[in-house]
This record gives structure tokens, sequence and C-alpha cells, in this order.
């Protein structure tokens, strides 16, 4: 099997060119590594450059964002790619779930040609084989009655259902890597958790690569094999979904991770992170969350820190060691009192 | 869609009511009388006066003549015109084909015109958007008088290209008379249905379900032809809609300003000489031509969109 993989960024930069001449940087060296089959969750809150991440991959960033660094899509150089080579790279490479149907699906077309178009233009399939295709397709994705729903028009079906249409038109494609743009935040949040197990048994079944884009932690390590969390533009700790919830080690990740409720406990206050989330341009020369942070030194503020491993995965933090010290310390003074 | 149509059509005929009842009352307040055409430059005694007035029903009372000459129409008779005694039918008659001529031939240029213009300005950015939208904010200002005194005198008295006033014989000679009033008509049409269609189109340009046909690897052409135009054409088809009404409008000026025996240049003259028949059914003519138009721009938008059409259920 080779080893090739799937997908590999590499200081991947985009910046975003305002109107008054200037630049801004959205995203800041991105560097990740997916292997064929595998799921990676991008995590982060608003601004953080998770969805400029997606576009860049696609090559659908706005006109006034450029790109640098390098895309490989199973060895072949994205940005380089012409129109035909970026078609084909589009139909059947990469398939893109976008985070709202409702406003990513044409209105005036019914669902049975949303979901049939690509079929027809780019595979030549015929009307009668590509509507057959969507609506076991439809039906796979847990949908009743598919023959009427691809009569209906887009209005006519619920904001659930019409995520799962989006995704089985990603299915449809059978693409080697789905990207999946919040797939569930317009969502009720019961629907969420049921499209989301259908994304990932459907994935795994195929053997898809997925990039699955978030703010929801929990979300991204119930479906994803390894999850990295983004802050203002950059990583700040990559590692496998296993691991997470034990060993996270950046003050960020264990702040997101602290700002759930508990399932099983009850908690009278979450804790939040002080402050508001920055984008990567807003961002000061030291590390972009020191100005949060609860250990942030003066040094922080001025030294970029760099990605590290540490515990089997990697941090962008200065001050791991030391935090990660105190912790096991306050730890077992805790558990020396109890 | 058969409910849509029911409804339109009782709705033009409501207009059609209303706007005879105006119209009629708008010539019965003004001031002047269709006798004093008929008498001209004589005086005539107060008895002849009376019998022309008993004779042509003017010494009856408003509500009744309206009524009289209502129930004429829906019986198929447009009376006689007052002031030359002809069947207002035919003199209808031999101008609804010119006029009708004209604006088709002018909606024909509007449409290619102004939709070429529209679709460079939205698909070339930069050099060419920027022309076109100079062109476009110019031809705007550009009202059909001004435009026929421009053309009369550059392509009819200097040029000498087509006949400055007048129609020649036969279909072609029709259609070579018509070409600078139908210009004239098309100049601030092609201007605003450029304009309409360059939004349009950059407006759906930057739509999300646009990105996701192109991610979708779809060709380009194939996205603009089904995702960008298709659903740019309601608004393009509410603005030929309203400029093909509008341009029936202005058959009043254009069609004496380039002396065209159109239904336009009769109303003028019979507004001018309280024709009342005539004026009436000229008059009720033009609202019927509004109406069908932006009836038919709806029904074609109910084509075009079907989140425009009633549909019953929704699960």
């Amino acid at each position: 099997m080779s080893t090739e993989p799937l997908l590999e960024l590499s200081s991947l930069t985009v910046d975003f060119a305002t109107e008054d001449g200037g630049s801004r940087t959205l995203l800041a060296g991105l560097d990740l590594t997916l292997a064929p089959g595998e799921a990676l969750g991008l995590v982060g809150e608003s601004g953080s450059g998770k969805s400029m991440t997606v576009r860049a991959i696609t090559r659908l960033l706005p006109p006034a964002a450029t790109a640098r660094g390098a895309i490989r899509f199973e060895g072949r150089d994205v940005a380089s790619m012409d129109a035909a080579a970026l078609r084909a790279y589009r139909d059947g490479g990469v398939g893109l779930i976008f985070q709202d149907p409702r406003a990513h699906i044409n209105p005036t077309k019914r669902i049975g040609a949303f979901l049939t178009e690509a079929l027809r233009h780019n595979r030549g399939l015929g009307r009668g084989e590509a509507l057959a295709r969507a609506e076991a397709v439809l039906a796979e994705v847990g949908i009743d009655d598919p023959a009427r729903r691809l009569r209906q028009y887009p209005q006519e079906v619920s904001g659930g259902m019409l995520q799962r249409v989006m995704i089985a038109s990603v299915l449809l494609a059978e693409p080697r890597l789905i990207l999946a743009d919040e797939p569930t935040t317009a969502l009720d949040v019961t629907i969420q958790r049921e499209v989301v197990a259908i994304l990932d048994r459907l994935r795994r079944e195929r053997g898809m690569g997925m990039v699955f884009i978030t703010h929801d932690l929990d979300l991204a390590l119930a479906v994803c094999g390894q999850v990295a969390v983004m802050y203002a533009g950059r990583i700040v700790e990559l590692r496998s979904a296993e691991s997470l919830h034990e060993r996270a080690a950046h003050p960020y990740t264990r702040g997101l991770l602290g700002s759930r409720p508990a399932i099983d406990a009850r908690a009278p206050r979450l804790t939040a992170i002080p402050g508001r989330p920055v984008s990567a341009f807003e961002a000061g020369p030291g590390c972009a969350f020191a100005p949060r942070c609860a250990f942030a030194t003066r040094a922080c503020e001025s030294e970029p820190p760099q990605l590290v491993p540490f515990e089997g995965g990697l941090v962008r933090c200065a001050r791991v060691e030391e935090i990660h010290a105190e912790r096991t310390d306050k730890r077992t003074s805790k558990e020396a009192t109890a | 869609m058969g409910r849509l149509l029911v409804r339109r059509l009782g709705g033009l005929a409501t207009t059609l009511l209303l706007s005879s009842l105006v119209i009629f009352g708008s010539l019965y307040l003004a001031p002047g009388s269709p006798e004093n055409v008929l008498f001209g430059n004589r005086m005539p005694t107060a008895a002849a006066r009376a019998a022309a007035r008993h004779r042509l029903h003017l010494d009856q009372p408003l509500p009744v003549r309206y009524w009289d000459w209502l129930t004429g129409v829906l019986h198929g008779d447009l009376g006689t015109s007052m002031v030359t005694g002809q069947p207002v039918a035919d003199r209808i008659g031999a101008g609804l084909s010119t006029t009708v001529l004209l604006v088709a031939m002018t909606m024909v240029l509007v449409v290619v015109v102004g939709l070429a213009m529209g679709l460079a300005a939205a698909l070339l950015p930069g050099r060419v958007d920027a022309a076109v939208s100079t062109l476009t904010s110019v031809s705007v200002t550009v009202p059909p008088f001004v435009a026929s005194t421009l053309l009369i005198s550059v392509f009819a008295v200097r040029m000498g290209w087509f006949p400055a006033s007048g129609l020649g014989e036969g279909l072609g000679g029709r259609i070579d008379g018509l070409v600078l009033p139908a210009c004239a008509m098309a100049v601030l049409s092609c201007g605003f249905l450029g304009r309409v269609t360059r939004n349009a189109v950059r407006e759906q340009l930057e739509r999300e379900h646009v990105q996701t046909a192109l991610v979708r690897g779809l060709p380009r052409l194939v996205v603009l032809r089904t995702h960008v135009l298709r659903n740019a054409l309601a608004p393009i088809v509410t603005a030929v809609g309203l400029l093909t009404a509008g341009t029936f409008a202005s058959t009043l000026v254009v069609e004496s300003a380039f002396a065209v025996p159109g239904i336009g240049q009769l109303t003028i003259q019979s507004v001018a000489q309280k024709d009342f028949p005539v004026v009436q059914a000229v008059a009720l003519l033009l609202v019927g031509a509004f109406v069908v138009c932006n009836a038919a721009s709806d029904l074609v938008q109910a084509v075009v969109d079907p989140r425009l059409r009633e549909t019953g259920s929704t699960s």
C-alpha cells in the first residue's frame, strides 16, 4: 500500500486584500497531512481560519484572497491545476458539504436536478440512470420516499432533510476526500447527531477521507481520528481524538474542554475563556492566545511559539512543559487532600 | 398555475373597467366639446348647436352616456367617431398593426442590445464593465422625444438613410420607416435593461449555490447557463414587461414626432378633438396593453421561479 498522503498542506497562508489597499492574514502557515480514508477535525471559534482552509483546498477563495504555500492532493499541486484538471479534481477528488444547504442549493431547481446535474454533465450519465442513482443514495442517507423528494423543490423540505440531500450530492460523486464545513451548525441539535452519524457511517463504508470543520469539539472527537485545534489562523494543538480528553496540553484546548457542560454531572457554572477570539491579523507578535491565557508571561506576548511534539501530539505553547508540571502537581496535591 | 391565470384575468377586467371610468370622467371634466371641432370657425345658432349635441348624445347626463358606451362595447360596438363619423373600430384597426410592429421592433432591439450590454458588463469586470456602465448611464437619461429629434437630424436629414416622417409602401417600406422611431424609443430602454441585467447577473454570480455548482466541477458555461442566467431571469423578465408597456405609452410621442400613422398619433389627435369614443377606445387599448404586459411577465416569472407558484403541501 502506498503511503502517499491524500491531502498535504504545507505552510498554507491566506491573505485578504482590504479595500484600503492593505492586507490581512487569515491563515498563517498551516501544515497538515491526511492519509486516505482518515478523518481529521478542524476545531476553532469563528475567525480562526477553518473555513478559509477548505476554501483554499477547493480553490474557492473569494477574489480578494490569495493563498500561499502548497496544497497537494494525492501528490499533485492544486494551485497549478489548469481548468480541466481543476474540474476533474472537484469532480471525484474532493466533495464539499456546506454549512447552509438552504443557500447552497439553487432554489429554482428540483432536488432531482440538483442531485443529478454533476453526474449528467461530468460523467455523461442519462437522466434516468442518474435519477436512479440519486434515489438510491437518498435512501442511504435516511430519506423516506426518495422518489417523491426528487420531484420536490428545496423550499418544500426541512433544513435537516436538505442537509442530507447535500450530503447525498457529495456521496454521489464518490470523492476520495470529503470537506465538511460545519455541516450541522444550521440544524437542530437533535438532527445534528443523526446527520453526523449518517455522514460518518457512509464515509467509513466507502473509505473516503474527511476534513471535518466544526466549532463543536465533542462532535469532532466523535467522528475524527485526529483533531487539530485552531486559533487565529494557526494550529495550536494537534493530537488523536482518544488522547485529547486526557492529554490536552494547550491552555486554549483545555479552555474549550472546560467550557462544555458535562453530561453526567451538574455543573453550576461553566468555565469560560475570558476575552474574545481574535483573527490572525489582530494577533500581536507573540502567541495569539496570550492576551486570554491565564498562564501567559511577558515572553509569550513577544516571542511566537512553535508547534512542538508533546505527549504524542503537537502543541504550540512556549510554556507547555511548565504548565503541565504545575497541573500534575495540583492533581497530586488534590489527591493527597482527598 | 391555473388559479394564478384566472386571478390575473379577473384583475385585467377590473382594471380595464375602472380605467374606462376614469378616462370617460376626465374627458367629460376637461374644457371644450367635440361639436366645436365639427363647427370649426363657424358660429352655429343655438338650435343647430343643440341639434348637434343631441345627435352626439352630448345632452345626456354622464352616467347615461357611460352606460350606453359600456353596453355598446360589451356587444362589440366601439361606436363611431364624433368628428369623422367613421366607425371607431376602423380608425383603430388602420393604426394598430403599425403600432404593434413598432413596439415589437423596439423590444427586439431592447432585448438584444440591452441583454448583450448587461451580460458583457456582468461577466467582464474591469474595463468592459466600466465602458458599458458609462454608456448605459448616459442612455438612460435620453428620453424618446430627445432621441427622436437627434435621430431625425442625424440619420434622416444629414445622412438621409431613413425617412424623417411617414411610412413607405409594403412591409419593407413600413419597417424602413419604423427603424428610427424604434431606435428613438430603444435608447433609454436599452440602458435600463442593460443595468438591470448586469445587476441581476452580478447578484447571482455571488450566490452561494453558484459556488456549490462550481465546486462540483461543472463547466463554467454550464454554471452560467443553468444557475446564473436561469436565476437572473426573474428581474430581467419583469423589466422587459414594464419596458414593453412603457413603449406602448411612448408611441404617443414618437409616432407624432415621426408622423407614423399608428395608435399613438391617433390618440393625440382624438384628445385634441375631444372625440370621446375614439379616445376611450385607444386609451383602453393602451391600458390593456399595459396590464397584459405586466400579467405576462408575472406568469413568466412563475414559470421561472417555482417559489412564486402557490404550492399546497410543504412536507
